[in-house]
């Protein structure tokens, strides 16, 4: 039988209360809402948290919407709200194709958006994800509310931004006029982690890339993301060749390692396919018109690649 | 610490240790062992129960984070005497083997009727999707879940044409390269 070793545990009524509790147990405390990543882990003594900071009667981390071209994500929107959200997907694809292949509907219930990303596993796809369309983490202390760009939020596995004391409050996404995105990943089974993941927003003007943003999942690429190839990109017509050298430019400098789910020259063969795959399907994508506010359409398709 | 968590319509108070799984809490503490123990892990789905009406993992859910809270096991399915859709699915389409993924499956298939009253084969392999069937029985379970599907559509067409006749969807269904 797995149990956690024993842990006091305490329940947040408000965010201030949360930033207090922090407060007085210190770092020895930890955040729960979904515990998908903790529970697990804390089994294991992986984690062995003296005191349990229960975040999920936060509504108020629970919004999910549209204010002034932000997409607003408070850090307790479930995976499955996140999924069902019909203006995630007409503006970011990318999350939807993401959170499909995200574990299972079942944990989807449970497991939240902030969660994963303070998880900072390093094959957790919505961090790359959330690295391909820039997105900024609102992060609140004590001291107040400070914003981080997500591409600074990662600091290694398992490592992020948010100090002691701090709790991740929400993310924003920026909608850009014109951009479209996609989400690549191979698994070897259902709702299991990524081989590799790749993550892609294209904004298109006048008929050449404006602005790439490239993801990169369990491959090693520092920040989730593969700036290289977003500069090769930028000025480029978009098209079937500049994709390929882009997948081969992010394939290059991404430092994949071997493990259970595969050689290292094998994930890193995915990694450039699947950023071509990735770019493939968000400039289809921007071509139909299902680019950010052109529509109403949201791109939805299951079980290509 | 001092919990009451309303199970199966009925509440329970009592004392637990802030780490008591919510499964050892239904099977242990209140005697409910029709949810299943299984991997330990999120992974098999065995002791899958709803709170608040949505399938939760009970192995990776504190006891303590449902205080306050709805639980419904399988125990619950049955209403007054009457065995759930789903229930009859299962045992009139030989939807179990040897048993023991099937209160989550159950429960994970009301949860999907309650959403979507007729899933096609590929919605209903999805929604099941992180439940594992030791067995590997999956082709009646979704036979079970459609079976139940067509049963409540025509008890609520009640002498209408409803969808009654309209065969088993698993036999000639399409198949979905995701399926568990």
């Amino acid at each position: 039988m797995q149990v956690p070793a024993r842990f006091e545990y305490e329940r947040a009524s408000s965010v201030p209360h949360a930033l207090a509790l922090l407060e007085r147990y210190g770092p020895e405390s930890r955040v729960i809402a979904g515990g998908h990543s903790l529970i697990p882990m804390m089994k294991l003594r992986l984690a062995r948290p003296d005191v349990l900071i229960d975040i999920n009667g936060l509504e108020e981390l629970s919004f999910l919407g549209v204010e002034d071209d932000v997409l607003v994500i408070g850090a307790l929107v479930r995976h499955a709200q996140f999924l069902a959200d019909p203006a995630v997907g007409r503006y970011f694809p990318i999350f939807h194709d993401a959170e499909r292949v995200i574990a299972d509907p079942v944990v989807r219930n449970r497991g939240t958006v902030g969660g994963s990303l303070c998880q900072a596993d390093p094959s957790e796809d919505l961090s790359a994800a959330f690295a391909a369309v820039r997105a900024t983490a609102v992060i609140q202390g004590p001291g107040g509310v400070r914003e981080v760009p997500i591409r600074r939020f990662h600091r290694g596995p398992y490592e992020t931004a948010v100090e002691p004391g701090e709790l991740l409050v929400r993310l924003r996404v920026p909608i850009r006029p014109g951009a479209a995105s996609a989400y690549e990943k191979v698994e070897r089974r259902a709702g299991d982690w990524p081989v590799a993941a790749a993550g892609a927003q294209l904004r298109l003007d006048g008929g050449v890339i404006a602005e790439a943003g490239i993801g990169l999942t369990a491959v090693g690429a520092e920040h989730f993301a593969a700036p290289e190839a977003e500069e090769y990109l930028a000025g480029k017509a978009p098209g079937a060749e500049a994709f390929a050298e882009a997948g081969r430019i992010a394939a290059a400098n991404c430092a994949p390692r071997a493990d259970q789910r595969g050689p290292a020259a094998y994930k890193r063969h995915l990694a450039g396919e699947l950023v071509r795959r990735a770019l493939t399907r968000a400039a289809g994508r921007a071509a139909e018109g299902t680019a950010q506010g052109a529509g109403d359409r949201t791109g939805d398709r299951r079980g290509e690649g | 610490m001092q919990i009451t968590v309303t199970v199966n319509g009925q509440p329970y108070t009592g004392d637990v240790e802030p780490r008591l799984l919510l499964v050892h809490f239904l099977r242990d503490g209140l005697g409910l062992t029709g949810t299943h123990w299984g991997c330990d892990t999120s992974n098999c789905g065995a002791c899958v129960v709803h709170v608040d009406g949505t399938p939760v993992k009970s192995c990776t859910a504190l006891a303590v984070m449902c205080d306050g809270h709805e639980v419904t096991t399988v125990e619950g399915l049955e209403r007054d005497g009457d065995l759930d859709a789903v229930q009859k699915g299962f045992a009139e389409c030989h939807g179990l083997q040897c048993g023991f993924c099937t209160p989550g499956m159950m429960l994970t298939a009301r949860w999907l009727l309650d959403r979507d009253p007729d899933p096609d084969e590929a919605r209903i392999r999805e929604a099941v999707s992180g439940q594992l069937c030791r067995c590997t029985g999956y082709e009646n379970i979704v036979r079970a879940v459609r079976w139940a599907a067509r049963h409540e559509a025509a008890r609520a067409g009640a002498g209408t044409e409803a969808r009654a006749g309209t065969g088993d969807g698993a036999a000639g269904g399409t198949r979905e390269g995701t399926g568990p």
